[in-house]
């Protein structure tokens, strides 16, 4: 009875897998690619951007190389001829109500802001792929290593999380729950902000920050990226511990946070025993 | 006459030490000044000494080059229109700017940067004199200027959009509005070269610009080597718009409004105009680097919009006394 009963429930399983799902998916944003790409049956996914190939940017860069790339233009999505089209809030409305009027089922994600927001859009990425079964062991997985990654007790060192053209990142932001998480206080928040904004440097060199969480400059230079470069940032890092911003882990709502998270609580436990030798 | 040089220069000393105690890091005027004297190397000094002096030390030194070398355009080409900013020279070295730092010469040379905006500057400033001709009207010199200036600025978007970098494309409104935040003394040292030479070239041209004002039949009849007061003219102008536009993005219309605003107090005399102008530019991008720290304190507004708001109506003002010239 009871096999027969596990057996009902396996072929309901091919059913509604093989069936009811979309067949063919063409993600066009960064972080719905990964999150499609964790949780999409074989096939199923039919493209996803090119920028999820780009190393620097995405957490799944070697997984991409598999699927066809496409840039997000109304046109080439509607000649892959998808069922379901997912995007994010920053592909133009233009595109996305473009590909509505054209018939097709477009799902928009929004930004994750918050670890909270990480485990709805892993969710909801089980729920419109019909992939909820991935989907939930997905996330029992992401809680017990968030759960795991907590640091128990100890002080909490000020981290200051500084980017290019001198942006910070407030509580309310995913950067600052990846600090939080990572058992760091975030001087954004003593300071006032909310959400990301632009920190100047004279106030970050006045909140001498314990940890200086930077971002690596790309290899083609830009002038935005020049605060990271200024005597005072300098200084900050050679005097602080001072970690690395790895853009494809921290940029979007997935489970690869959690690597942001584990290589900042590394950080934290550097600066500890460093303080502690003291 | 002197008494206006001393009226402005205690200006500039005064908002000079203004400059010095405004920040967004809330801190006591005395409390300051005392950490720029402190060799602690504690927050505060970092401060003082690597942010607020080279931000404070810049806006001297660039207001004063361009409120410089736009009396020296104006006295040359007999035009109160003719400003590096309208004109298109400050976009042409924003272009040389970006060039430099996408094709990774601004990395590989401690002066590309710089001689890159001064390369974009002078074929800015050649440009327009060619088409508008040394004694050119002014609605030729207006036109060349809007030309210059808008294929400048494209080509500079095009070059920005176009970087693999993902945040080059938000650079635009810097090299369009100019901005002097969180500038470092090494930014001093590799700027001051390039407008001390150019301030030193178009101060020798005092004799020649008030020559100029008989016309020029009136200058050769004086002994005025003209071709060699325009090559001076061309290469200090873009000795300092490059190394200004460089280290702080294109600053527009200082050189319009300063030399336009003193030109009563020198008597007319374009000699006596240039230093005056040259202290004066001092005086107006440290009033308006001051007023963009007290409108925003956290956002870095860029300085090119308050010169602008001050700016952009006298030029219209300008272009209505001057109507019948365009006519």
């Amino acid at each position: 009875m009871r096999r027969l009963f596990g057996i009902v429930l396996a072929l309901s399983w091919v059913a509604t897998g093989a069936f009811a799902g979309p067949t063919r998916v063409v993600s066009m944003n960064l972080c719905t690619d990964q999150l499609a790409m964790l949780l999409a049956a074989p096939g199923q996914l039919a493209s996803v951007s090119y920028i999820a190939r780009d190393r620097r940017a995405s957490a799944m860069a070697d997984a991409a190389m598999a699927y066809p790339v496409n840039h997000g233009r109304a046109e080439e999505i509607y000649l892959l001829k998808p069922d379901l089209v997912i995007a994010g809030a920053h592909s133009t409305r233009a595109t996305t109500e473009m590909l509505q009027r054209l018939g097709l089922r477009v799902e928009v994600f929004q930004p994750a802001n918050s670890l909270q927001d990480v485990r709805e859009r892993i969710r909801r990425m089980g729920e419109i792929l019909e992939r909820q079964e991935q989907a939930a062991s997905l996330l029992s997985a992401f809680d017990a290593q968030i759960a795991d990654l907590q640091p128990v007790g100890g002080p909490l060192p000020r981290a200051a999380l500084y980017a290019a053209n001198s942006y910070t990142s407030g509580p309310k932001t995913l950067a600052g729950q990846i600090l939080e998480a990572a058992g760091l206080s975030n001087i954004a928040a003593e300071l006032g902000y909310e959400r990301s904004g632009k920190l100047p440097l004279e106030v970050l060199a006045m909140a001498q920050p314990d940890l200086l969480v930077g971002t690596s400059p790309y290899p083609r230079a830009s002038r935005s990226e020049e605060n990271l470069a200024h005597p005072v940032v300098r200084h900050l890092r050679a005097q602080s511990a001072s970690g690395q911003m790895q853009y494809a882990d921290w940029v979007c709502g997935t489970p690869h946070v959690l690597r942001a998270i584990e290589n900042l609580a590394q950080e934290r436990r550097h600066l500890l025993e460093k303080e502690s030798q003291e | 006459m002197t008494r206006l040089m001393l009226l402005l220069l205690v200006a500039v000393l005064a908002l000079f030490l203004v400059s010095l105690t405004l920040g967004p890091a809330d801190v006591g005027m005395g409390e300051s000044l005392a950490a720029l004297f402190d060799d602690s190397y504690g927050p505060l000094t970092l401060v003082m000494q690597e942010i607020r002096l080279p931000r404070a030390i810049l806006a001297v030194l660039l207001g004063g080059g361009l409120g410089l070398s736009g009396a020296a355009m104006q006295g040359y080409l007999r035009n109160p229109l003719a400003e590096p900013g309208l004109i298109g020279v400050s976009s042409s070295a924003a272009l040389g700017a970006v060039l430099a730092i996408n094709s990774g010469l601004a990395a590989a040379l401690t002066l590309g940067l710089p001689m890159a905006a001064l390369a974009g500057a002078l074929a800015g400033v050649f440009l327009v004199m060619a088409l508008a001709g040394s004694h050119g009207s002014s609605l030729s010199l207006i036109l060349a200027g809007i030309a210059i200036s808008a294929l400048a600025a494209a080509l500079t978007s095009l070059v920005l959009n176009l970087s693999p970098n993902p945040f080059a494309a938000n650079e635009i409104v810097f090299w369009m509005m100019g901005s002097l935040a969180d500038r470092s003394m090494q930014h001093v040292w590799l700027v001051l070269p390039f407008v001390a030479t150019g301030a030193a070239l178009l101060l020798t041209l005092a004799r020649g610009l008030d020559a100029l004002t008989l016309g020029e039949d009136g200058a050769r009849t004086l002994g005025m080597n003209l071709n060699r007061l325009r090559l001076l003219l061309v290469i200090g102008t873009a000795s300092i718009v490059g190394g200004a536009t460089a280290t702080a993005g294109a600053i527009g219309f200082i050189g319009l409004v300063v030399p336009h605003i003193l030109r009563p107090f020198v008597g007319w005399q374009p000699s006596r105009l240039l230093w005056a102008s040259g202290l004066g530019g001092a005086v107006m991008l440290q009033l308006a680097d001051i007023a963009v720290r007290v409108i925003f304190p956290a956002r870095d507004l860029k300085l090119g919009v308050v010169t602008a708001l001050v700016g952009a109506p006298l030029f219209l003002h300008l272009i209505y006394k001057t109507r019948k010239g365009l006519a």
